[in-house]
């Protein structure tokens, strides 16, 4: 039974190459980011509650993103690409959430983006500390209310409070390759600073969720 | 630049950005570390860095400072030695191509995990492709290896 799991994992794989289906780096280019508004432009909604809403929504176009999500998924596999297609090779998060003993993140992920030559992956994305988000911190397949509850939830977000996940957001480097992510893939819209801002006003009204 | 290669520092005249492989292949005259698909899908191209598996092909020399590089030409050691005994005793290759990557792979994982299961062998040899289909040899022999390091 493993040896035909592992045969037919790898006979996907090959044929996957074959037919160029990794050209997903093309599709990922071809779709422009968003652009994110500053928080200083949400000062016109005057009801506190209702401006906290609306700056979540907005931050939602960062956290929501396919750079963001396909890190955060519901699996133990990553996801990738703006399909958000399962990570090829099919790797696991591993205890660590950095890969299978002998499998390791680092088999692929350098310390840096590593450009290629090749026209179906323009780069090999990567970051020093490259690793998936504990699977408490599951994005993949919630709404966006579900995932604000889950980010302001120390069971659910690290043992953070208000003020450390902000500094997440907005300082965190690996957070922050999101708008990095090199070539053939799109940032998340704006900027990691632009959306720190949002993150903070969002906090200072309340950090109102969404609902559903 | 200079970087640690199978024991001793080699000096290689190539740009920063060269990807490992080729200055292994075509610098170096190391060819048995292999060209699969040059972008980390396949496995083939599998050396050791700091005793861990990595895609040279997808390694910049940059990245190489202060790093030891190990080929399959001069892995060495007890899972080097068990991995080569079961590999010749199983018969594991067919066309052999994508050998040395699996080779290398197979020694990462017993350096971490001395025993693996079947699970372990599968999630760790993930990566690495065979189009001869020869993966329950490998599962095979890495569990035979495992059985000759136990002594």
């Amino acid at each position: 039974m493993i040896s035909r799991i592992i045969l037919a994992t790898a006979v996907a794989a090959t044929s996957a190459l074959a037919m160029g289906s990794f050209a997903q780096g093309q599709q990922d280019a071809a779709k422009a980011s968003g652009d994110l508004r500053p928080a200083s432009s949400f000062t016109s909604i005057g009801d506190p509650t209702q401006r906290s809403l609306a700056l979540f929504e907005e931050a939602g176009k960062v956290i929501a993103h396919p750079r963001c999500v396909n890190c955060h998924p519901a699996s133990d596999r990553p996801l990738q690409g703006n399909a958000m297609k399962p990570h090829q090779p099919p790797v696991v998060r591993g205890a660590a959430n950095m890969g299978a003993p002998g499998l390791q993140c680092t088999t692929c992920h350098g310390e840096k983006n590593t450009p290629l030559v090749t026209t179906s992956i323009r780069s090999v994305p990567g970051h020093p500390q490259w690793h998936l988000a504990p699977i408490e911190m599951a994005w993949e397949g919630k709404s966006l209310g579900q995932i604000c509850e889950q980010i302001k939830d120390p069971a659910r977000n690290g043992g953070k409070d208000l003020a450390a996940l902000h500094e997440h957001m907005a300082h965190d480097s690996l957070v922050g390759w999101g708008w990095t992510p090199g070539d053939g893939r799109d940032p998340a819209p704006g900027t990691q600073a632009v959306f720190g801002e949002i993150i903070k006003a969002w906090i200072a009204t309340g950090a109102v969720c969404p609902k559903g | 630049m200079q970087i640690s290669i199978n024991g001793r520092p080699r000096e290689l005249d190539v740009d920063v950005d060269t990807p490992l492989l080729w200055a292994l292949r075509d610098d170096l005259g190391l060819t048995g570390t292999k060209f699969g698909c040059g972008i980390a899908q396949c496995g083939a191209c599998t050396v050791l860095i700091d005793g861990n598996p990595v895609r040279s092909c997808v390694t910049p020399v940059s990245a190489l400072e202060g790093r030891d590089v190990v080929t399959i030409e001069a892995v060495s050691g007890p899972e080097a030695e068990a991995v080569q005994k079961a590999w010749v005793g199983l018969d594991v290759p067919q066309c052999g191509y994508c050998q040395s990557g699996q080779i290398m792979s197979a020694i990462g994982l017993l350096k971490i995990e001395p025993k693996p299961d079947d699970q372990a062998i599968n999630d760790a040899m993930a990566g690495n492709i065979c189009r001869c289909a020869t993966y329950p040899k490998i599962r095979a022999a890495i569990h035979a290896a495992a059985k000759t390091l136990e002594g």
